[in-house]
């Protein structure tokens, strides 16, 4: 080896010839991570994930969430008296006079006509299905009757391996269920037939609306037409309080509930970036000369910050109850600790050379402060104050469900019912919007006002 | 200062100042008003929707806090008893949120790597990891966690799965951003000596952006011990669901027993993560951005 290079070795030697030791030191790092991970991984139960799951639940939750169903119930008793309702309310039967178009009634039979071509006939001692199902099954003619009493498959022994996977025959019910969107349930007294479809129905107006019966282009022209269809009031007036509401999808209390939380985040923000700044000049060393007032007021932000928002919010809960101040003093109180510790450091590092220039041109005290502490440390101001608006429009939804009211609440309530799972899915997307609005918003005022500075996250 | 004295230039100069000066003193007044406006309707609003008014509700302020404490004190010394029976749960909690911070930052540091326009060209990829992480962070934990309990069942698999989606979301933007930042000229002269792109990272590019990924992902560590507790309320078990059980049946030396713990735990992880913060990244957490 020549001269040349066995200097460079020698002194590039930490870079070249890693110690031993330190190889060792990462991979004991790595060990303590995987081995930790792995213990984590059975203390959690992950490995009994799959005995939990339900897919048939989860499917079924997850359907409800894109589609509606129609019921048609009748009884062996008297099989024409059909009747029809949307999700199965009491409060949504349709008018037998206005049946669906799908519903075709002969004088001996009751049609309903699936998406997917099949048909289910009621007939007044039996119940014929054909065109469900897989090519080879949808040739069948199925036909449903009581015997003795007891539900059966006409021409199938019970449990019989000739029928098809989708037919379960038990002691008092024959459950039918070709695919995700047809359904048939046969009992011993009545028959139901569930009939899915694709779609958010009665998204606009609900079920007992008049506009329902209008097309999109109609209700467009009836928007503006000076025909009235309630003598009292306008129809575009009309038609917003109809949307409003709404008795399926409850507009007017989600919107409502979303207003509220997001006055919680912006007020509680406000509130925090508020009094954070003005405290925050008290705990800078720079600015009070007084240790007492200074420890003092670290302390308070400490104190503040420790105290988590969840705790917070139980204590504001009993105070004011459910509502908006539960949650604005919760975001309030919490941030202004953090905001404060954070623009106290601020204040804290700011280079004294600009307040000196300030100063050599003659200004006073207070000049200074404002032309050279101010612009120093408002870009930290204000993309601080705008992070933590982000991340709270998210706390607020949170703390609206620990019962501070708001969106987060609506959502829970309305999953904790476990019915209307197109609800839930439609919240959560109000709430994925209005996040996203927000964080949009905040970072475009955010470059507006700083420019391109890169500031950190500290919460 | 009269403007007749001045030159030319100068009064122009000042004319454009003064006029700019008015501008920016507009936008002040503006903003001002703004805020103003803001905060009284939303106390207004806050007024209206709340159960109780604000006055009866700042009389009653320190009702709960005491009535917590007396009970504590009645408890005498069995109270540190209670605060030793609740340390199993905080650390299910803690085991909860630490086991989702790794795995989520594993994921966030394959997710950021994706989105970083120096390390990777092309750009439709760029711009769908960037979408991925939007999704992930927009959904706040709760919204996910009680959709998957719902789904799972009760237990803390469904606040981890929640917790991981989040932290992958957030430190992932966090993440790429500071690789954004990170000098290029390193992974220059490595792709110079002809270096295949996984070590280009590996030398050019974790050396120098390591300090601050691990400075974020304490910070989340911290975040997510809140967020396990908050979900532990709403039925993934652990600290969070003793504090809601007790808090309903009131029991109070137990409530303060148990806020005793969290508020220790947040604090010494507090001061443990920015001592931490301090030794890795020098303690300062405004980083410049150049470009």
């Amino acid at each position: 080896m020549d001269k040349v290079s066995k200097e460079f070795l020698e002194k590039h030697s930490d870079v070249i010839n890693i110690k031993f030791s330190k190889y060792l030191r990462s991979f004991f790092y790595l060990f303590l991570i995987i081995s930790y991970s792995i213990f984590a991984f059975y203390s959690l139960g992950f490995n009994k994930l799959t005995d939990q799951f339900k897919p048939d639940f989860a499917a079924k939750l997850i359907q409800d969430s894109y589609s509606y169903k129609d019921h048609i119930n009748t009884k062996w008793s008297d099989t024409s008296d059909v009747t029809i309702s949307y999700e199965g309310g009491a409060f949504t039967k349709y008018d037998p006079k206005d049946f669906p178009e799908w519903f075709l009634s002969d004088t001996n039979k009751h049609s309903v006509i699936f998406n997917n071509q099949g048909i289910i006939d009621i007939f007044k001692d039996r119940i014929e299905m054909k065109g469900f199902g897989d090519e080879e099954e949808k040739k069948l003619l199925l036909t449903f009757k009581l015997l003795n009493g007891k539900p059966t498959v006409e021409g199938y022994t019970f449990d019989d391996p000739k029928l098809p996977k989708w037919i379960r025959v038990t002691e008092n019910k024959v459950e039918v269920r070709p695919s995700l969107f047809e359904r048939l349930q046969v009992y011993s007294e009545k028959i139901e037939i569930h009939r899915f479809q694709f779609g958010w129905k009665y998204f606009f107006f609900d079920f007992a609306s008049p506009f329902n019966k209008y097309s999109s282009s109609e209700l467009f022209l009836l928007f503006f037409s000076s025909n009235r269809l309630d003598p009292e009031i306008s129809n575009a007036r009309f038609m917003f309080n109809e949307f409003l509401s709404n008795e399926q999808w409850f507009h007017g209390l989600v919107f409502s509930s979303l207003r509220d939380t997001i006055f919680m985040a912006v007020i509680g923000t406000l509130f925090a970036t508020i009094f954070g700044l003005l405290l925050a000049f008290l705990a800078a060393i720079n600015i009070t000369p007084f240790n007492f007032v200074r420890f003092f007021i670290r302390r308070f932000f400490d104190s503040l910050r420790g105290i988590d928002f969840l705790i917070w919010s139980l204590i504001f809960l009993r105070a004011f109850g459910p509502g908006l101040y539960t949650g604005i003093l919760a975001i309030a109180f919490t941030d202004t600790g953090t905001l404060g510790k954070i623009m106290s450091e601020a204040i804290e590092n700011i280079e004294k050379n600009q307040n000196e220039g300030v100063e050599s041109t003659g200004a006073t005290r207070n000049q200074q402060h404002r032309f050279g502490i101010i612009p120093q440390i408002l870009p930290v101001f204000v993309s601080q104050s705008l992070y933590y608006f982000e991340s709270n429009t998210r706390s607020a939804v949170i703390l609206g469900a620990m019962g501070a009211g708001g969106i987060g609440l609506l959502f829970l309530d309305s999953i904790m019912t476990g019915a209307n799972f197109e609800n839930v899915a439609y919240m959560s997307i109000l709430i994925l919007i209005v996040v996203f609005l927000m964080d949009t918003f905040s970072q475009w005022l955010r470059r507006k006002l700083i420019g391109n500075v890169f500031v950190a996250i500290v919460k | 200062m009269n403007n007749k004295e001045l030159p030319n230039h100068l009064k122009y100069l000042e004319d454009n100042l003064n006029k700019m000066a008015r501008t920016r003193m507009l936008y002040s007044v503006i903003s001002i008003a703004a805020i103003i406006l803001i905060l009284a309707t939303g106390t207004y609003v806050a007024e209206e929707s709340n159960a109780g008014s604000f006055v009866r509700g700042i009389d009653n302020f320190f009702d709960y806090p005491i009535a917590l404490f007396a009970k504590t004190f009645d408890a005498g010394f069995s109270w540190f008893g209670y605060v030793l029976d609740y340390v199993p749960d905080l650390l299910y909690t803690f085991n909860m949120a630490l086991f989702s911070t790794i795995v989520g930052a594993i994921l966030a540091l394959i997710l950021s790597v994706f989105a970083s326009g120096n390390l990777i060209k092309n750009k439709t990829i760029v711009w769908t990891a960037r979408r991925i992480m939007d999704i992930c962070r927009a959904f706040p934990e709760l919204v996910l966690a009680i959709t998957l309990l719902y789904l799972l069942g009760r237990s803390p698999i469904p606040a981890v799965i929640a917790i991981i989606i989040h932290t992958a979301g957030a430190l992932g933007k966090l993440f790429s951003e500071a690789i954004e930042n990170a000098d290029n000229k390193q992974i220059e002269g490595l792709e110079s000596v002809g270096s295949s792109w996984l070590s280009r990272i590996r030398f050019g590019v974790l050396p120098q952006v390591m300090p601050i990924l691990l400075s974020y992902g304490l910070l989340r560590a911290e975040i997510n011990v809140r967020a396990s507790t908050i979900l532990g309320f709403v039925g993934a078990g652990g600290i969070g669901e003793q504090l809601n059980t007790l808090i309903q049946w009131n029991f109070g030396a137990k409530i303060t027993a148990v806020m005793f713990l969290l508020i220790l735990t947040i604090t010494l992880l507090d001061y443990f993560s920015t001592f931490t913060r301090q030794k890795l990244i020098g303690g300062s957490f405004i980083i410049p951005k150049d470009k």
